[in-house]
């Protein structure tokens, strides 16, 4: 599901650049730098990456993510569609009992969660997930 | 006069008294009347030796009601056509059930009026006291649950701050209960009462403190009943800081939480439980998508999306019982439990025909000692309505385009916005509508009717975030509402489109003029999430509204158009 995500994620974003919608296109570019950047260019595969997030933001201004992928060396938190993607990235060294990491995220606009973990074998692991920020007000 | 109860039971001096000849609705509907007595409606075949009652989103009715099941309820994505998206006829055709009956009345708006005359009003908690008493004289040990919405909703709940409820539901015996709207009467009021009112638990494994994330209420109880472990979960509304005002209750945070219920679910079954139930406010979909996501919940006990299911839906071999709402229906469901697991099951709907019910005399009192203060008010005629009032469905209902009309003339609004609620009674065509009946549409915590400026690109932007928390195709993404209702605008939408596309032909009625995203109009409404939202109660604008106008006559609204459904 998430690889289709990621490449939906991406064709969407390559839509909104062609179609000019500059925030859009810059965040777009920042992002993909971002997974580069974190990875090196290397292909990451699906699964093995948990994310505990709310579906929908209670508070747009500060929004719980909890990630956790076992063995993980490294696991890097992107916030797909904020200015600056790159929200933090957490090291675990080998004595590390489990490789998980929680923060607080601020979210301008209903987003992907994007997660990669670098495995300690040097392989990369992902997983998405989206998180909408609402209005709200007309739950019944 | 004939008694509605003598009427109901005499099929031939109902043909007689209607004066039908056989031919059209009315002769059809006589002869396709049944015997209907107490018994009927109460016996089943008793399975195993478990057995669970489940009462939900009373809305704090405790007289009987009326009140007309949705014409329109579309589901999306992989739940389209699926029930509970399942409506009038269609719904009689998917489960075999009569036209006329009894049924047909009790689960569908179909001939609304025309059986409303014939089978009276349902529901009542001295009724619903009569069904429990019945089921526990059958089967000691039933297990009474309460899925929420119990605490708000008429005018009583709203003049005792929700005291009236509790004092009820603990005389009925209630042995554990879940919320929403419980949450409205502010933290503190909610705090005072399961402390230091309530008799049983006030469960909620998805209610945590925002600042630590810590669990705020006890997720889970025990029950040990014939032999048998019986954990009952609680599951909260998940969006309550975001579809009712999180100020009310700042320190708690909500959500599905599916990771935490697969804990919670795995901790009971730690502690021995042979069977999980979860007392869910999440909504049908929710829970159904939930069901096929955790594994081990044996049973499912829905709420919020107030469906009534006359059979349960089964995913992941976990069984969905949808109870209905405002006391409608008693849910019975008995369970075969042999070396820890469920081998068996049987399900019955009681529609609570508040005519053939014999209501439970000490309930009755109670509710009357209750009601006493406020009689005069309650029984207060402000009007009469030439069309039935209801507010289910979709995109509309008669009660909000009656509060809509109201906010737009009393207000001098361009615009009215009332929100998608889905409770409130119904006021059958050529009724009184009472005090009562306005509460029972409009009793809340927040009624403060503003009055504000907004432009066609803000209103806009409002729909498609209403839309999107009703017609996003993963369920989890969506809030349980209806869409928001508008006065004064037409529109079309799409269901089928994403948000930002649903809503298009956005039309101010008075003109016939397109909304203009830059233009700025002066908009009314009520039920604002906002602190600090000045103006009138909802109440008081309706009153005024409906009182000058004596009769009020409000026409089918034709203003929405719906594709992709």
């Amino acid at each position: 599901m998430n690889l289709t995500r990621r490449q939906a994620l991406i064709t969407a974003l390559s839509a909104a650049a062609v179609a000019g919608i500059l925030p859009r296109s810059a965040s777009a570019q920042s992002l993909d730098e971002a997974i580069a950047a974190f990875t090196g260019g290397a292909e990451a595969t699906e699964g093995g990456v948990i994310i505990t997030a709310p579906e929908i933001a209670e508070n747009g201004n500060t929004v719980p993510v909890e990630v956790e992928a076992e063995g993980a060396a490294r696991i890097i938190i992107f916030a797909a569609g904020n200015p600056n993607p790159d929200v933090v990235t957490f090291a675990f060294g080998p004595l590390s009992a489990v490789s998980r990491g929680s923060t607080r995220i601020r979210l301008a606009e209903t987003q992907d969660i994007v997660v990669m973990a670098e495995m300690a074998d040097g392989s990369y692991q992902m997983a998405a997930q989206e998180v909408k920020v609402t209005i709200g007000g007309c739950g019944g | 006069m004939i008694s509605r109860r003598e009427f109901l039971q005499a099929s031939v001096a109902a043909s007689a008294i209607l004066g039908a000849s056989g031919t059209g609705i009315w002769g059809r509907l006589a002869a396709q009347q049944r015997l209907m007595s107490q018994d009927d409606l109460l016996n089943m075949d008793p399975v195993g030796n478990v057995t669970l009652i489940h009462v939900t989103d009373l809305h704090a009715e405790v007289k009987p009601i009326y009140f007309r099941e949705p014409g329109i309820n579309l589901g999306v994505g992989e739940v389209q056509g699926l029930p509970p998206h399942v409506t009038g006829t269609d719904f009689l055709d998917l489960y075999d059930i009569e036209p006329g009956s009894p049924r047909a009345y009790a689960l569908t708006n179909t001939d609304f009026e025309a059986l409303a005359a014939q089978y009276g009003r349902m529901g009542g908690l001295d009724r619903i006291a009569t069904v429990v008493n019945h089921i526990r004289a059958e089967r000691p040990g039933a297990l009474l649950l309460d899925g929420g919405d119990t605490w708000q909703g008429s005018l009583t709940a709203l003049r005792t701050d929700g005291g009236d409820m509790v004092r009820l539901m603990n005389a009925l015996g209630v042995e554990a209960m879940t919320s929403h709207w419980e949450f409205t009467l502010g933290i503190d009021r909610v705090t005072e009462i399961v402390e230091n009112e309530l008799n049983f638990p006030f469960l909620g494994a998805n209610i945590f403190d925002s600042m630590w994330d810590e669990p705020a209420y006890e997720p889970y109880r025990m029950f040990e009943r014939n032999g048998t472990s019986i954990a009952v979960i609680g599951q909260a509304f998940p969006y309550m800081p975001i579809a009712n005002p999180g100020w009310m209750f700042p320190d708690l945070s909500f959500g599905i939480r599916e990771n935490r219920m697969a804990d919670v679910v795995g901790q009971a079954r730690a502690a021995g439980a042979e069977v999980v139930v979860l007392l869910s406010h999440n909504g049908f979909d929710v829970d159904r998508k939930l069901a096929g996501r955790v594994d081990g919940i044996d049973v499912i006990l829905t709420g919020h999306t107030h469906d009534a299911l006359p059979e349960p839906v089964i995913v992941n071999d976990t069984l969905v019982i949808a109870s209905g709402s405002h006391g409608k229906f008693v849910s019975r469901v008995d369970l075969d439990v042999q070396d820890g697991a469920v081998r068996d099951y049987g399900y019955r709907l009681i529609p609570v025909f508040s005519d053939v019910i014999t209501p439970d005399a000490d309930m009755a009192a109670l509710i009357e000692a209750e009601r006493a203060p406020y009689a005069a008010e309650l029984g207060e005629v402000l009007g009469s309505t030439v069309n039935t009032l209801y507010r289910r469905g979709n995109f509309n209902g008669t009660w909000d385009d009656l509060l809509c009309q109201a906010m737009i003339e009393e207000r001098e609004a361009d615009i009215a916005l009332s929100p998608g609620f889905r409770w409130g009674t119904s006021v059958p065509a050529g009724h009184d509508i009472t005090r009562e009946d306005l509460f029972s549409a409009t009793a809340m915590s927040y009624p403060e009717c503003y009055r504000s400026e907004m432009t066609g690109e803000t209103l806009h932007l409002v729909m498609e975030d209403v839309a999107d928390n009703l017609f996003n195709t993963d369920p989890y993404y969506q809030q349980g509402g209806d869409m928001v209702r508008v006065g004064g605008m037409g529109y079309r939408i799409d269901i089928n489109q994403p948000q930002g596309s649903r809503i298009s032909e956005m039309t101010l009625l008075r003109t016939g003029e397109r909304i203009d995203p830059g233009t700025t109009y002066t908009v009314a409404g009520w039920a604002s999430v906002n602190e600090g939202t000045e103006g009138p109660p909802i109440w008081d604008v309706a009153e005024s509204y409906i009182t000058r106008h004596g009769t009020v006559d409000i026409p089918p609204n034709q203003s929405v158009i719906v594709t992709g459904g």
